[in-house]
């Protein structure tokens, strides 16, 4: 009797009716390789996440690299080292207004590529591609080069243009999908059930769009607090979240940012969960 | 601004005048022309991409007409924004509002004129399509018929001057097709509002409209009651589109009092002048068409038939093939002459049949034959089986 696992294992041996060992391992592999395969892709996911969760309570003194002792007082308070809740709000800042004006310009270029034939509509579409498609560093090197031609002192401003630029492209990409999958016949019907074409559009189409609006909004908030790459070229002294981790890497990130990592995470978590069991019971009802 | 209340409050006839819509340089619509009376139920009738939708679009103010007048009495509406027109709509594919309840749907209409207590309307709407019980569900939490009859409240709801139905049955089967159909006319004739009813079941336009319109190619081609256009068709497509004809080609030989003299392969036979469609010309040996519908020949063994007079025109033949409907009988029979002619005989005695082969004698009355203007085509509107447009 072969001890090969595989499937041939049982083929080789039609006599023996009993089913060997690996034959079973097999069968209960195949019916549970669904949930092995989660708990790994869980486990490669969600062990970064841990890691940070845990030394969050790290009673880490000047380096959180090594556990030293539980402790409570990062919690308790997270603007306890220099600059950490500074360059929190400076990232919540900059991603308010980069959420509500990429938002609304994505929004308005996504109505205006699908309900409109205009010349260069094509080549407008391509453009909003490009800079999804074009590498980070590029774009915030080009732009550096291109605020320091004009002479716009880099700081806040700086950044929330750069950021409006790239999240653009993810609002008019996401807007645009859930606009296509409109029926243009419901918004006539409401203008022959006496809407004007503006009661229409916030009666009908606005409601209909508004989870893709809502979509690449939560999709801009999150590109432009998690952005790296490009903040740290065109921000000069202005700090952001990221970039205050990256600078303090040198020295030993303080505990307080794995406070902040985590409290993020769980909020993130709490938003996706309250949004699915809304939406539920929207359903429900 | 006196005006435009008025067009909102607009009543009477509709009418449409010389009406055309041009995409590009394709003629959708071509010069059309129409009455139609208040509270009167129309029907639209033609073949797919004849050209209905888009009369229903301009008059709803969907469309923008190329050319051409409409009027609701004395209200001019040809380029009036959709929302200022007592016109209300039944969309082809219902366009229901996904994310509204049905009340909400129904009660949309009426909000957006500002009508303060929308309540006891809206409810009064549900309860005519026997819905009440799902006011408060989506529409997706519907069945087909259902969504149709909401569709239809929707509309209804708003009393508007004209209400255009456009297909709205389509989508259903046979028998809540039929049920729909009666409802449909109930309701029409409990709230007295004019309907347009777009189709392209003959079947449908005859049996609920009182004047039906047959349309062919962006023209109307007849016009009238449902028995007057299946009795006394104008052209061969109509003569096709609605039931069944035969059509044979015959010249005229003279005019001879009240009645045309023809002639054909199969001899010649009179018709009564009070039968000619449009454009009949009584020139000696002029081309015409006649037509007689299947229904009203009677079909007789040969030596039976032979014994007693002749009633009217009749021909005599064999039979090719024939095919047992339940109840009636349909024969083919071939004339001398080389005619093909379809019989619906009743079958109100089965011993009656006639095997294939039998020599019979083909007998109708001229005054249920029609004449029709020979140049045309006598294939016209033929291919179209309403029985397959159903399904579709
Ligand atoms: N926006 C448009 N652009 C170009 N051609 C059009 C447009 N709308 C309709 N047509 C053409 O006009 C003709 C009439 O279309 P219409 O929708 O009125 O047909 P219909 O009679 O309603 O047909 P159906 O029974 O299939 O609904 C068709 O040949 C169609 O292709
Ligand atoms: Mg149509």
């Amino acid at each position: 009797m072969s001890t090969s696992t595989g499937p041939a294992a049982g083929a080789s041996a039609p006599v023996d009716t009993r089913p060997s060992a690996g034959q079973r391992f097999s069968a209960w592999f195949g019916r549970n390789a669904i949930k092995i395969y989660a708990f790994f892709a869980f486990v490669y996911l969600l062990l970064p996440v841990a890691y940070t969760f845990a030394f969050s309570f790290n009673d880490a003194g000047r380096t959180n690299l090594v556990w030293q002792g539980f402790t409570l007082e990062n919690w308790l308070n997270p603007c306890g080292a220099p600059e950490v809740c500074g360059s929190v709000v400076n990232s919540i800042v900059v991603a308010a207004v980069v959420t509500a004006m990429a938002t609304l310009l994505g929004t308005l270029i996504a109505f205006a590529l699908v309900r409109h034939r205009f010349r260069g509509r094509a080549t407008t579409n391509l453009l909003i591609f490009l800079p999804m498609a074009t590498p980070e560093v590029v774009l915030g090197s080009s732009l550096l080069a291109l605020f320091l031609n004009i002479l716009i002192p880099l700081g806040f401003w700086t950044v929330v243009i750069a950021h409006i630029m790239f999240c653009i492209s993810f609002v008019v990409v996401t807007v645009k999908a859930r606009l296509a999958s409109l029926d243009p016949r419901l918004e006539q019907a409401a203008m022959d059930l006496y809407a004007t074409e503006w009661q229409a559009f916030r009666r009908i189409t606005l409601p209909l769009v508004a989870p893709g609006i809502a979509a690449a909004a939560l999709l801009a908030f999150s590109l432009s607090f998690d952005d790296f790459i490009i903040t740290n070229f065109n921000s000069g002294q202005f700090t952001t979240f990221p970039k205050f981790v990256y600078v303090s890497a040198t020295r030993g990130i303080p505990p307080q940012a794995n406070v902040i990592a985590t409290a993020m995470f769980i909020i993130a978590l709490a938003i996706v969960l309250i949004s699915q069991f809304a939406g539920k019971r929207k359903r429900e009802a | 601004m006196a005006k435009k209340t008025d067009i909102t409050k607009a009543e009477g006839d509709l009418y449409l005048e010389n009406l055309t819509k041009s995409f590009g340089d394709f003629t959708a619509v071509d010069d059309l022309s129409l009455q139609v009376p208040q509270g009167s139920f129309f029907a639209l009738l033609g073949p797919s991409g004849c050209g209905k939708t888009t009369t229903l679009r301009m008059v709803s103010g969907l469309e923008d007409p190329t050319a051409g007048r409409i009027r609701i009495g004395d209200a001019d509406i040809t380029h009036e924004k959709p929302y200022k027109r007592p016109v209300n709509t039944v969309f082809q594919n219902y366009a229901l509002f996904p994310h509204m309840t049905i009340w909400d749907n129904v009660a949309f209409g009426l909000k957006r004129r500002g009508i303060k207590d929308v309540k006891k309307q809206v409810d009064d709407a549900l309860e005519l399509i026997q819905l009440t019980q799902v006011a408060q569900r989506k529409p997706t939490q519907l069945s087909g018929g259902q969504q149709q009859r909401v569709a239809l409240a929707r509309a209804i709801v708003n009393r508007p001057a004209v209400l255009l139905l456009d297909e709205p049955l389509g989508a259903l089967d046979l028998k809540l097709r039929r049920q729909m159909q009666l409802e449909l006319k109930r309701i029409q004739t409990e709230v007295g509002l004019t309907f347009i009813h777009v189709t392209h079941d003959q079947e449908e336009a005859m049996t609920m409209a009182d004047t039906v319109a047959v349309m062919n190619n962006g023209i109307i081609e007849q016009m009238g009651a449902p028995t007057q256009l299946y009795e006394s068709p104008d052209t061969a497509f109509v003569a096709n589109f609605l039931g069944q004809s035969n059509l044979f080609p015959a010249t005229v030989v003279e005019v001879d009092g009240e009645d045309l003299v023809l002639e054909d392969p199969d001899g010649s036979f009179r018709m009564p002048k009070s039968r000619m469609g449009r454009n009949v010309s009584t020139d000696r040996g002029a081309r015409v068409l006649v037509g007689v519908r299947p229904e009203k020949i009677n079909i007789a063994a040969l030596d039976a038939a032979a014994a007693g007079p002749a009633d009217g025109n009749f021909v005599d033949g064999v039979v090719e093939a024939t095919s047992f409907l339940g109840v009636s009988t349909q024969y083919e029979v071939r004339t001398p002459g080389g005619e093909i002619i379809n019989v619906f005989a009743q079958n109100l005695d089965s011993q009656d049949l006639l095997p294939v082969a039998s020599q019979v004698r083909l007998t109708w009355k001229p005054i249920h034959g029609f004449v029709l203007d020979g140049r045309q085509d006598i294939e016209a509107g033929v291919e179209i089986d309403p029985d397959a447009l159903v399904v579709s």
